[in-house]
């Protein structure tokens, strides 16, 4: 497995995109916090970079490149290599390309401007968000055959965890205001990655304001260390089941 | 004028006939109240190291009383530790621990009945119900105090220092946490806290009721269960002070209720989920503050009047202010905020489009505190975006029409 | 050396191969020949394990294939349309295909010398032309010098002295002992180098027989000509 992601890193480091997706993050965060002599405003800008721009690049990129690639993985089948070794091997490379990317990008500057906490907490986030991403592109692209259609799926997909899924929440958070729902949409957010992502930046960002969220169950559940863990537990899993539905589906799949 | 001689005939008096009885093992005297029987005004009661469980020690005659090396005493739970019921008597140097506990007697470990010209001094007060307590007391200084308490039930605790219907007091330098409120103020007038530390107290770090023309000045009150507490008072000074880390449900760093004319100025508001929260408040002046990294920078209700917000520095709060009604009588002006995204193209550091510092999602938190769990999401900035080009629910003479373009306090 | 039992697919409703039972032996040379969409990809793939058949085994001295990989080892694999990543040079696909199978002391690059791409080891796979990838999809089947060889359409985008150098090569191969197993629509191509013709048609082998076999039963002298023959008897019956 290591040889193939060796090969698949060297093909994506010499793609174009996976570079220009690096230094385009770079470029932003550099003159965001350049720009700005209040570091807090660059740390909200990177938290919109992370929570909107790093999945939907991590899912078109990762979606094209496999479906690009669908020559090489065949040749790599035609090979004495197992397939889920060769699967692994591409999500692999694809996550380390794009997760080296986003360290470069957004890492660095984040280091060197934010306070510690908060950078580690996008960083942590980012890069998790990064392989959730990926996970789901291999979804996407083992399920839908061809790439235009592909393609449109990943795009779908990026557009209901950033915007539609946090719009049904709130729709029914004004719906069911006089009831005691927090539980609830506590227990909904983790079927979000991007919301169990924006919520661990939060507590880090607005811990002030969320102290006082009535109920305090909010900040009780994921507040507690254990809670935070727990967020990122589950973002782990975002990046695990999807990728082994993907892997499960690739194994049989017909080439 | 006419008396002034006399007085310093009086006190030249006392000086010359002051005595100095020592309490301790081997010395003259083996307990301190045997001392003070003997004792005559003026005199000084010089307590050397031990642990003294005498239970309720009364001082009636003008006396100072100090601790060498700090002497324990204890009161084991069972009675107040030590009662002042005289003029001009100094406590100093002394470790006072487990004064008992009951509501009704409020028994404390230094305790003030109708005296003036008390002075309590560089003792560590451990354990007690009340700290130290201080009813009918005029020209009194608590100086220089530790104050520690370990309360877990609002109830079951007394404050740190608590001053009832006294006049001229000086709270200096004290060190206050773990009781109901650090320090307390009832009918208390012309009184000055200065450089006091009021934290990890249950309630109030400073809890102020119908106390008229007191100053509080360079203090800090960190993480008191609600922060600090100004109500029902006319013409209150607030210099310099910093308000820090009081979180929690319906927790603020400046509590403000039914005052009028008071100046809040040079404040910083730190971490606080509300920084100040303002309800029928009138002509008071908030300037050169600095609020930073607060959930609510300053929760305005519509019930506040005249009042002048000028010259404060707004800083990654979460929400800079939020209000409960469309009715706005108080002028912003001349504020940082840093949110504000306008230009100057004039130079002359004040942006040239005016800021409404009323997001459309903190009146959404206001309603439905529950939303929080939303914010930051892209719907959410959706909505504040749109908002802030086309107002619609927020009032829009809430504003800043002269934003900085520069923080003003560095 | 592989025996085919029984085997089915289908794509959806498509059913692409029914009940295919074969034995090919090695010290071979089978034609895999058959109309357009008959079926004959399906099944190479199958037997190596890109497509997972329904119904049926596979297996490869005598052990079953589906879901395993190791076997690969025994199989060179010439595609009919080579598709490499586009960013490697040619000497780097050769060096990553080297790198991702078993090592060998030895590796067979005879027909990198045969076809000349020593002179452009450097080019990048996407700037290649057809015929040249197909060139270096050879080279790729025989570099490990396998006892298979499945060659999917061999010669059809080679010029004349290249495909006359595989040719070669793969008569060389099978006097060495091993299978290959080619696929081909033209005909006239292979007559000097088959030993035996399987004809498939509609996912079915319409059938199978050796050369010496096909050319007896037909009274024919020409391969093609002897299936035609074949052909037209079958509809007629």
């Amino acid at each position: 497995m290591n040889r193939i992601i060796k090969y698949v890193l060297l093909d994506i480091i010499k793609n174009r995109l996976v570079l220009g997706y690096a230094l385009i993050l770079a470029l932003v965060s550099w003159s965001l916090f350049n720009l700005e002599d209040n570091s807090a405003k660059g740390v909200l800008s990177l938290t919109n970079i992370v929570l909107l721009i790093v999945p939907l690049v991590s899912i078109i990129f990762s979606t094209i490149y496999i479906y690009n690639a669908s020559e090489f993985i065949e040749l790599l089948v035609s090979q004495p290599l197992k397939r889920p070794q060769i699967w692994m091997g591409f999500f692999a490379g694809l996550t380390l390309a794009l997760m080296l990317a986003f360290l470069i990008g957004v890492g660095l500057p984040l280091l060197i401007y934010a306070d510690g906490g908060i950078a580690l907490i996008l960083l942590i986030t980012g890069l998790i968000i990064t392989g959730i991403f990926v996970a789901l592109a291999m979804l996407v692209a083992v399920l839908a055959r061809d790439k235009a259609r592909g393609i449109g799926l990943s795009i779908m997909v990026w557009l209901f965890f950033a915007l539609i899924f946090d719009g049904l929440m709130l729709l029914l958070l004004f719906q069911f205001s006089d009831y005691p729902i927090e539980k609830t949409m506590i227990g909904l957010t983790s079927l979000s990655p991007i919301d169990l992502a924006r919520i661990l930046i939060l507590l880090r960002l607005d811990v002030s304001a969320l102290m006082g969220f009535t109920g305090a169950l909010f900040k009780e559940f994921f507040g507690s260390e254990t809670g935070e863990w727990v967020a990122l537990m589950l973002m782990v899993l975002w990046i695990l089941i999807p990728f082994w539905i993907s892997l499960n589906r690739f194994k049989v799949k017909d080439l | 004028m006419r008396y002034s001689f006399f007085w310093f005939l009086v006190l030249f008096c006392f000086h010359v006939h002051a005595d100095t009885l020592q309490v301790g093992r081997g010395k003259k005297y083996s307990s301190i109240k045997s001392a003070l029987e003997v004792a005559h005004n003026g005199d000084t009661v010089m307590v050397f190291p031990g642990d003294y469980r005498e239970g309720n020690i009364i001082i009636k005659k003008a006396i100072v009383l100090t601790g060498i090396n700090r002497p324990l005493l204890d009161g084991l739970k069972k009675s107040e530790v030590l009662s002042i019921k005289s003029d001009s008597v100094t406590v100093k140097g002394f470790r006072v621990v487990r004064s008992n506990f009951s509501t009704l007697e409020d028994p404390a470990a230094i305790k003030v009945y109708d005296s003036n010209y008390v002075v309590i001094e560089d003792n560590i007060l451990e354990d007690n119900f009340f700290g130290i307590y201080i009813q009918y007391g005029r020209h009194c200084a608590i100086k220089n105090n530790v104050i520690k308490a370990y309360g877990k039930d609002e109830q079951m605790i007394g404050n740190g220092i608590h001053c009832w219907k006294s006049d001229s007091l000086l709270i200096i330098g004290n060190n206050v946490s773990g009781h109901r409120d650090g320090i307390y103020f009832e009918f208390v007038t012309n009184s000055l806290i200065w450089r006091n530390v009021s934290h990890f107290n249950i309630r109030y770090g400073l809890h102020f009721m119908f106390s008229n023309n007191d100053a509080y000045i360079s203090n800090v009150f960190k993480n008191n269960g609600s922060g600090v507490a100004v109500m029902f008072t006319k013409h209150v000074r607030m210099f310099n002070n910093h308000f820090m880390e009081n979180w929690g449900d319906a927790s603020y760093g400046l509590l403000l209720k039914e005052i009028s004319d008071c100046h809040i100025l040079g404040n910083k508001f730190t971490k606080n989920t509300a920084a100040i929260y303002l309800e029928g408040v009138s002509r008071a002046e908030i300037s050169r503050c600095t609020f930073e990294e607060n959930g609510w920078g300053m929760q305005i209700q519509a019930s506040c009047m005249d009042n002048h917000i000028f010259d404060n520095d707004f800083i990654r709060n979460t929400f800079d202010v939020s209000t409960n009604g469309d009715l706005v009588l108080n002028s912003f002006y001349e504020n940082y905020w840093d949110k504000y995204e306008g230009y100057d193209l004039n130079k002359d550091k004040t942006g040239d489009i005016p800021y409404h510092p009323l997001s459309l999602f903190s009146m959404i938190a206001e309603s439905n505190a529950s939303a929080m769990l939303m914010y930051r999401s892209f719907v959410v900035m959706l909505m504040d975006r749109t908002e802030k080009i086309m107002p619609s629910i927020t009032p829009d003479n809430f504003v800043d029409n002269q934003p900085r373009m520069k923080r003003v306090n560095l | 050396m592989i025996e085919i039992s029984g085997l089915q697919k289908s794509f959806g409703k498509l059913q692409v191969l029914h009940d295919i039972n074969l034995e090919l032996k090695s010290s071979s040379c089978i034609a895999l020949i058959g109309p357009n969409g008959c079926g004959k990809t399906t099944l190479i793939k199958s037997i190596l394990g890109m497509v997972i058949p329904q119904n049926g085994d596979i297996k490869i001295s005598g052990k079953s294939i589906i879901y395993q990989h190791k076997y690969r080892e025994l199989i060179g694999y010439m595609p009919q349309i080579g598709r490499y990543p586009g960013n490697l040079s040619i000497g780097q696909l050769i060096k990553m295909v080297r790198d991702l199978r078993p090592a060998r002391n030895e590796y067979d690059e005879e027909l990198i010398d045969a076809f000349r791409l020593s002179d452009i080891i450097d080019k990048k796979m996407s700037t290649l032309s057809g015929g040249t990838t197909q060139k270096v999809s050879a080279v790729l089947a025989f570099l490990f010098d396998p006892p298979i060889l499945i060659l999917d359409e061999p010669t059809a985008g080679l010029d004349p002295v290249s495909s006359e150098a595989l040719k070669v090569k793969i008569s060389k191969e099978v006097e060495k002992g091993k299978l290959v197993v080619i696929t081909s629509h033209i005909l006239s191509e292979l007559d000097d180098l088959v030993t035996s013709i399987i004809f498939m048609n509609e996912g079915r082998i319409a059938f199978n027989k050796t050369v010496s076999e096909l050319l007896q039963d037909t009274q024919e002298e020409k391969i093609s000509r002897a299936i035609v023959t074949i052909l037209t008897n079958q509809q007629q019956v």
